[in-house]
């Protein structure tokens, strides 16, 4: 590869790992972070970008997407998930198992990573299942989808109910240095439910999923966790209580990190009102009591990162009675925003702990590449302006769905350029033609 | 279509119902009931109009007596009755609503498992809906015609003491008369197995008893509810015999009541279950008389939502002109 080399100049650069914030140059050699200085000077073939009025980021990092390739094409593919991120400001995200079939095997997960670099947009790191067929009985390959690439495994969508199996998972993945990430769901509590019990479910005559569905799933894998010595990582955490859960947890030593998504931290449970098949999710929207202290666990630390859960469904499937619709809603390219908008705005994270959110902790919780702008990091870099306003439309999501709650929301803070191992694959200025087209690809 | 009737342009829910809507249907089935008294029970209210009665889930009782409501207003009717066939189960409610769409008619009647579909319906059609049940959530129109019972009964609602018993977690019936009476100025309670009532009732503004005797001590009005046999089935109680001992509405219960009890069941009644014979059949049973206000108050609503004047109710009788 010819050498390539690009000056980002001007920007406020806000790196956590290295506790800097200041207006510096940054300079990407070869794919790698190459020098962070003042008037940086680069040769007569660099790419010279100026983006003075910008934060420039380590990459953001996606812990928790659903990309439904293969087997839900006409929800997304890797490749249109991959675009959706870098647009969204991602660099990298990590694809979750419950695919048709699921990514229980070597073979998948080498799909899976080969559809990613294949999409050259934002890196997708395959999440192996726990169990084989995620059907909750035998592990899974795990070494193997190790060495094809995965970097978790996880039960999400369909999660482990035997709680044996859990202990296996967390003692076997230990040999590989993998975390097992945790979609705490007691489905004896919350089968048939499809949003959060309470009020708002009894007056719309909807059957409701308990937060101790949640809190009950969460607290047995914490002991199996403190058990076992393994790594948990506990997904979408939205309760009051998973959250001192984790809090308890942490300062007894137990090795756990935790996620909190965007739609937790922003919406309660009368986002449903009026049988709002968009704001069907799980775990489900809860009570502004929860949503307070999914914010309070992100600026203590108690929830390490933002993932989004990003979770595309058709127009079709969601066009439904309430209790037939499918959970889940799209988050990759209102991630930024929401952050910055409800957490930086309102005074519950500063710029740079949304920054350690949303890159760095997500790069440790997991071991990956990124999180840094270090030199001889990956040239993983996001530039967002935080100031720009702007309005959510779901007619131009790069995304090949639609099902968002926040349409029309207003917003503040987007990605402008979204660079990946040295190469700029989003940039606003050039509008999102090229990103939409390079999204149909592959499907 | 009249969008701007004294009720908007549906019929979905009394939860968004204001007190004075709610007066103009019972006043307005009021002055209707003297209809079903004629010799000839018709007059030429709804002449022309078209509706079609959509029942998704098996219901003789409420779709009867709609007909006969939508008869006695001379409209044409059309009945979709499915009871839960694969055919029905594989239609999506958005193409229900295209195929009533493309039909023009001008009101829908629908009975459906869904919560919430009644709502989808009328967002997506521009003829009336009215909602004959829709899954856990609303049945409106039975909780008008208890409303009218307990009104011609006891003279008033402000301040009566209502208490529903049974099934509430299940029951669209319960909800909509917790919402209607509410706003009506009734006080409203619930009782019944903690297993089948539904989370933070009490911030609906209800009374919860635990027992049975208790609800009787302190209620003007009993509303039992029919208890379905898969809810034993799903172990919500343990059995039917059980669940008469503990929350059964015997004639020994209801004597004990300090002063003059209602008791109201909007049927089918499961006898020796949650009601006893001697009482269902007793002098405080008024479940006959739910029956024959079932009709006026679904006339009313029809004429209503047709665009009629609660006012001129009296006068469309005679006449049929309703603007
Ligand atoms: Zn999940």
């Amino acid at each position: 590869m010819a050498e390539r080399t690009i000056v980002l100049k001007g920007g406020r650069v806000i790196d956590p790992s290295q506790g800097i914030d200041q207006v510096v140059d940054l300079l990407l050699v070869d794919g790698a972070v190459a020098e962070l200085g003042t008037d940086i000077q680069a040769g007569g073939d660099a790419e010279v970008r100026d983006v003075s009025g910008l934060v420039v980021a380590p990459g953001l990092i996606d812990l928790h997407v659903h990309l439904r390739q293969p087997g839900g094409e006409h929800k997304e593919t890797i490749t249109s998930g991959a675009w959706s991120a870098v647009v969204g400001g991602f660099t990298a995200v990590c694809a979750m198992p419950n695919t048709e079939p699921p990514i229980d095997d070597p073979a998948a997960v080498g799909y899976v990573a080969a559809q990613g670099r294949r999409a050259g947009a934002a890196r997708v790191y395959p999440v192996g299942a726990v169990s084989v067929g995620q059907k909750g009985e035998r592990l899974a390959l795990v070494g193997e989808m190790v060495d094809a690439g995965a970097v978790a495994i996880s039960d999400d969508g369909r999660p482990v109910s035997d709680s044996g199996l859990m202990r296996l998972a967390l003692q076997y993945t230990d040999t590989f240095g993998i975390p097992v990430a945790s979609h705490c769901e007691d489905l004896s509590l919350s089968r048939n439910g499809s949003m959060h019990e309470g009020i708002v479910a009894t007056r719309l005559g909807i059957t409701g999923i308990p937060s101790a569905a949640e809190e009950a799933m969460l607290a047995r894998d914490l002991l199996l966790a403190q058990l076992t010595g393994g790594r948990l990582h506990v997904q979408h955490v939205s309760t009051r209580y998973g959250a001192e859960l984790i809090r308890n947890a942490k300062a007894r030593g137990v090795q756990v990190t935790a996620e909190a998504t965007p739609h937790h931290f922003t919406l309660t449970h009368e986002a449903v009102i009026g049988y709002r098949t968009d704001a069907k999710v799980n775990p489900p929207l809860r009570p502004a009591d929860d949503m307070e202290a999914i914010r309070e666990g992100l600026r203590d630390g108690t929830l390490d990162c933002i993932a989004t859960d990003h979770a595309p469904h058709h127009y079709d499937e969601k066009e439904q009675a309430f209790e037939d619709a499918p959970f889940g809603l799209v988050g990759l390219e209102t991630a930024l925003g929401l952050g910055i908008t409800e957490l930086v705005e309102k005074g519950v994270l500063g710029l740079s702990e949304l920054v350690e959110r949303m890159s760095t902790a997500p790069a440790r919780a997991f071991n990956l590449p990124g999180g840094s702008l270090r030199v001889g990091a990956p040239a993983d870099v996001t530039a967002f302006d935080p100031a720009e306003q702007w309005t959510v439309d779901p007619e131009r999501f790069v995304s090949k769905s639609r099902n968002t709650p926040f349409t029309g929301r207003q917003l503040k803070g987007r990605a402008r350029l979204t660079v990946v191992g040295g190469r700029v694959v989003w940039d606003a200025d050039q509008g999102l033609d090229h990103a939409r087209q390079q999204a149909r690809k592959n499907a | 279509m009249p969008p701007n009737t004294a009720l908007g342009k549906d019929l979905v829910g009394l939860e968004s119902l204001t007190a004075d809507q709610l007066r103009a249907i019972l006043d307005t089935a009021e002055a209707f009931k003297e209809i079903s008294e004629r010799q000839i029970k018709k007059v030429p209210v709804l002449r022309g109009k078209t509706i079609v009665n959509a029942f998704f889930e098996p219901s003789t009782r409420t779709r009867v007596s709609f007909e006969f409501a939508e008869k006695r207003l001379s409209a044409d009717t059309v009945n979709i009755a499915s009871s839960g066939s694969s055919v029905v189960k594989g239609e999506t409610l958005v193409d229900t609503a295209r195929n009533l769409e493309a039909m023009r008619i001008d009101m829908v009647v629908m009975r459906h498992g869904s919560s919430g579909s009644a709502q989808f319906l009328a967002e997506r059609i521009p003829s009336n809906v009215i909602n004959a049940g829709d899954g856990r959530h609303e049945h409106p129109t039975q909780a008008l015609l208890d409303m009218l019972t307990i009104r011609d009964h006891v003279g008033r609602l402000e301040g009566v003491k209502v208490c529903i018993v049974g099934d509430i977690l299940h029951s669209r019936v319960a909800r909509s008369n917790i919402f209607g009476l509410r706003t009506l100025g009734a006080e409203v309670g619930v009782c019944g197995p903690r297993t089948l009532l539904p989370a933070a009732i009490e911030e609906m503004g209800v009374k919860v008893f635990a027992r049975i005797e208790e609800a009787i001590e302190w209620a003007d009005v009993l509303n039992v509810l029919r208890l379905q046999l898969e809810r034993m089935q799903a172990g919500y109680v343990p059995s039917l015999r059980e669940y008469n001992r503990v929350f059964g509405l015997t004639r020994e219960r209801v004597q004990a009541a300090p002063g003059e009890l209602l008791v109201l069941h909007p049927g089918p009644m499961n006898r020796g279950v949650e009601i006893d014979s001697d009482v269902a059949d007793g002098p405080q049973s008024v479940i006959l008389d739910q029956v024959t206000n079932g009709v006026a108050v679904r006339m009313a609503v029809l004429y209503l939502l047709a665009g009629g004047e609660p006012e001129k109710a009296e006068a469309a009788k005679v006449d049929g002109a309703h603007g």
